[in-house]
């Protein structure tokens, strides 16, 4: 018998189709987010209002993570210049889009005419954590109905996320969220995070939201 | 539930590494584990059976070292164990902390025939 060193990380397969993708929007220019939270946060309604609030600007396409269904994808369908739809039900990671499925689908986008990709990953605040996918930025949605103790019980989502939004803020009056007890959380956990309060019922911060899009769109053309 | 792929790289990565040492049998896997990252050991183990089967690791024992989260305060640089959920800071009860182990995930070594 004899020891073999290893040193390998078991994320690595994931991590080197991320660069693969990332550097494949670097050279098409487009300027990728991935959307993550909770199931019933307001991806798809975020989505949908970025789209509303950039259209004008920016083609925009979309690619929607789901277990089953294409409930989100026809939703979207109307305002983006492009969607996919991943269902990861029969695939070996169900709960959580992973780079690969990504790189497959970014090959039926018309990449050469996008200048922004929201991914809209699978609504759990474990999973997807753990997997790059070739992003420029990670956004996190929290919403008012979940309460305001999501980072302090899934510390790792929000640890990695360069902006996190405070979702369906029309609820304040009606729901025991204190906004600075979250926001605390999450300058603790991450100092570096922006954090935008929006609506996306009634269209409040959407317009802070969609700047700091046009900003960051811009920020990474010009360093290419 | 997502540990399926895991173990699929799990097993790639052993088999790669044996045929590089010419080994003929995987007896041991020696994996380090953080523990924030959000991976379930019991359920690597049961895909490890199924994925590894006929391979030469099929019989393979799966070790895993655990390591225990570790924080640094921002506020006052106190390296600490997270003792709650909240992550304060035991010196200065802050709550700005950042990770600096419990997120490996790694395949340390392994022993081979």
């Amino acid at each position: 018998m004899k020891k073999v060193e290893v040193i390998r990380n078991i994320l690595e397969a994931n991590e080197t189709i991320a660069n693969r993708n990332q550097q494949l929007l670097d050279e098409q220019k487009v300027f990728a987010l991935n959307i993550m939270s909770a199931p019933g946060a307001g991806k798809t309604s975020l989505i949908l209002k970025t789209m509303a609030g950039l259209k004008s600007r920016l083609n925009i396409a979309v690619i929607e993570g789901d277990v089953a269904s294409t409930v989100d994808a026809e939703k979207v369908q109307s305002e983006a210049t492009a969607v996919v739809q991943i269902n990861t039900r029969n695939m070996p990671e169900s709960c959580s889009l992973i780079a690969a499925m990504i790189e497959q689908a970014l090959k039926d986008l018309p990449l050469d005419d996008i200048d922004l990709l929201l991914i809209e990953n699978v609504g759990n605040l474990i999973c997807p954590s753990e997997f790059n996918l070739g992003e420029h930025k990670r956004i996190v949605i929290s919403s008012l109905p979940e309460g305001d103790d999501k980072p302090a019980k899934y510390p790792l989502i929000f640890i990695d996320a360069d902006a996190v939004i405070i979702n369906k803020m029309d609820l304040l009056p009606h729901v025991d969220f204190d906004i600075a007890n979250f926001r605390r959380s999450i300058q603790g956990l991450n100092p570096k995070a922006k954090v935008f309060e929006l609506s996306c019922k009634t269209g409040e911060g959407i317009e802070m939201w969609c700047s700091w899009i046009s900003e960051q769109v811009e920020a990474n053309a010009i360093k290419q | 539930m997502h540990e399926f792929g895991i173990t699929e790289n799990i097993v790639n990565i052993a088999l790669d590494k044996a045929s590089e040492a010419q080994a003929c049998k995987i007896t041991q896997i020696n994996l380090v584990m953080g523990e924030l990252s959000g991976f379930v050991q019991d359920c690597i183990r049961f895909y490890f059976d199924s994925l590894s089967k006929d391979t030469i690791a099929q019989e393979a024992v799966l070790h895993f070292e655990s390591v225990p989260a570790q924080l640094r305060c921002r506020n006052c640089s106190t390296i600490f164990q997270p003792q709650d959920a909240l992550w304060s800071c035991p010196e200065c009860q802050g709550q700005s902390v950042e990770i600096l182990k419990g997120r490996e995930l790694y395949i340390e070594s392994m022993e081979v025939e």
